[in-house]
């Protein structure tokens, strides 16, 4: 319970793929510390025992039939992406 | 006293349609000239189209001249929260990653809502992502409180429950993951509901947690909750989680269900931090329920302090992996910068997240991440378990909780700066998410400085009924309603 918890910003937006300024890591470390300590409170309860809930109510797997339905047109669904040609997403080379 | 057209109830305005007294025209003109109005002050939008809102409100009265009136819907102006989807309409989220979004598809509540006839006009402004309570984590505007302007309006949809409280709209549609429908109802003086988890589809919704968020409706009336519920319920096999039951008739069940009720009173949510003037309304809205015969109980909730912790460990999990898929690639912002694969992932989500998108994405990320997704994540899924539980033991003793929707009236405008701070706004709304519970926000007063007050009922699982039922034994006997807010 006391150990003050680490959150290493530089690993965790690395992870999260965000890139942040020095003045951001540390204003988010300070404030995301303070968070992290109310968080701590939670190792006083016990959970011995106690099965997780991912949900609030028992969801089990739905099975759609294996039927094909009209969906989006290539071009709907390419309509919002930043940049594309021939009905595809355009990104930099990511292979050599 | 009658109130103007854009000030009067869905109810009312159904009837006037009904009988031919006004025409959806005259009344979408009304909403229209209102917003325009007092829009500069309030700023409960994020974009508005009259044209095409005008167009469906004349197609609305063509249906009246022929007899094919859809319901009580029909022609009215509603308003949605800007994280619901309108086809080939901008939908923002309030986040400049989205300010050039427009919408391919129609969200399910906007098909159910276009097929009742409903008037959509105006995505109300948020939070971004619906991350927050106040609505000035919105990327545009910063919305005020139509009862006092230099305050919140409460968030995250604070701009559907401003809209209404306004005169901008006859009812409006937000969004609930900890508490985004119920405290901006209780801060704007209107209805707030949040059904039960899987009732009303996702389908369409900007995804902020997802064993979270549901959909529900701002009204100025319970009366008028029961018919916007009636009318975007119901499973949907576009959302694997929405909940396979019949809809009952909820606007008649009002009618029919007259308790007496049991109340179950948590002590929990009485205690340190409670503004004494919100305890004060919340103990007259008990004595008014007991003096109607209804049964009052106190009950524990014993893991209440542990809500908000749990809450946030979830919530910015969930947040993490939703927000992923704004990568720079797919939905519109990508950093003119980017030269590789990788400044398209960094560069374009740094540009176009917000600060409390940013800190709850980091924090949901160190949650789960390797070494310490036992230590948080996951036993914040055991909590979970539990808070559900007492909730469960409390509905052996009584059929709904009432509790005050939030520790304080509307803050300031910039007061609440620190992140921790704003996440204690929550506190009475979170557990209802965690358990998946409906819960309601209805107006119980008003503060000596003129601050409207909520009361919060958290019904059983797919009980709607009864917990509308039990709102409007207060909601249709009270009429806090008819104070407006003086623009």
């Amino acid at each position: 319970m006391s150990e003050t918890p680490e959150l290493n910003i530089d690993r965790v937006a690395e992870l999260a793929r965000i890139a942040l300024t020095p003045a951001e890591k540390a204003e988010y470390s300070a404030q995301l510390g303070e968070v992290l300590k109310h968080i701590e409170q939670l190792k006083q309860v016990d959970v011995s025992g106690v099965e997780p809930s991912a949900h609030a109510f028992a969801v089990e797997n739905v099975w759609a039939d294996d039927v094909a339905q009209a969906g989006l047109t290539a071009e709907a669904a390419l309509q919002n992406a930043p940049a594309q040609r021939d009905n595809m997403i355009a990104v930099p080379k990511v292979v050599e | 006293m009658a109130h103007s057209l854009p000030f009067q109830s869905l109810t009312q305005v159904a009837d006037q349609l009904a009988a031919g007294q006004v025409s959806s025209v005259e009344l979408t003109q009304a909403v229209i000239d209102q917003t325009q109005a007092v829009e500069d002050r309030v700023n409960a939008f994020i974009s508005t189209d009259s044209v095409d809102a005008l167009a469906q409100a004349a197609a609305a009265d063509q249906r009246r001249a022929v007899g094919e009136l859809l319901g009580p819907l029909d022609g009215v102006p509603i308003a949605l929260k800007d994280v619901i989807a309108v086809r080939d309409q901008p939908l923002t989220a309030g986040s400049k990653m989205l300010e050039k979004f427009v919408s391919p598809y129609d969200a399910t509540v906007t098909t159910k809502l276009k097929d009742a006839g409903a008037v959509l006009w105006g995505r109300a402004n948020c939070d971004e992502f619906a991350m927050g309570s106040s609505t000035e984590n919105s990327a545009f505007k910063t919305t005020a409180n139509p009862y006092d302007l230099s305050r919140v309006p409460g968030g995250s949809s604070g701009g559907s429950a401003a809209a209404l409280a306004a005169g901008e709209a006859i009812a409006t549609l937000g969004s609930d993951t900890g508490g985004s429908i119920r405290q901006p109802a209780a801060f704007c003086n209107v209805v707030g509901l949040k059904p039960t988890y899987g009732l009303i589809s996702r389908y369409g919704l900007a995804a902020y947690a997802s064993s979270l968020d549901q959909i529900g409706s701002f009204t100025r009336t319970v009366e008028d909750a029961a018919i916007m519920l009636g009318a975007i319920a119901g499973h949907d096999d576009r959302d694997s989680t929405s909940f396979k039951t019949p809809i009952p008739d909820y606007r008649a069940a009002l009618a029919e269900k007259k308790g007496p009720w049991k109340l179950g009173i948590p002590k929990e949510y009485f205690g340190e931090g409670l503004d004494p003037e919100v305890g004060a309304a919340v103990e007259k809205a008990i004595a008014f329920y007991r003096e109607q015969g209804c049964e009052i109980k106190e009950v524990s909730l014993p893991h209440t302090e542990y809500c908000l912790s749990t809450y946030y460990i979830i919530a910015t999990a969930e947040a993490s992996s939703n927000l992923a898929r704004y990568d720079g690639v797919r939905y519109t912002h990508r950093s003119a910068d980017a030269k590789t694969v990788e400044d398209v992932y960094f560069k374009s989500r740094a540009e176009g997240f917000g600060a409390e998108v940013k800190r709850r994405i980091i924090l949901g990320t160190y949650v789960l991440s390797s070494g310490y997704y036992d230590a948080y994540y996951l036993r914040a899924q055991k909590v979970r378990t539990l808070i559900r539980q007492d909730f469960l033991n409390a509905y052996q003793k009584v059929d709904a909780v009432l509790t005050p929707t939030t520790p304080t009236p509307a803050f300031k405008i910039g007061e609440t700066a620190d992140p921790l701070a704003m996440y204690l706004q929550d506190i009475y709304t979170v557990s209802v998410n965690l358990a998946g519970l409906p819960g309601i926000s209805i107006p119980a007063g008003f503060s000596e400085a003129g601050l409207p007050i909520g009361l919060q009922l958290i019904g059983q699982p797919y009980q709607e009924a009864d917990l509308l039922a039990i709102a409007n034994t207060y909601d249709s006997t009270h009429d806090w309603n008819s104070r407006l807010p003086e623009l």
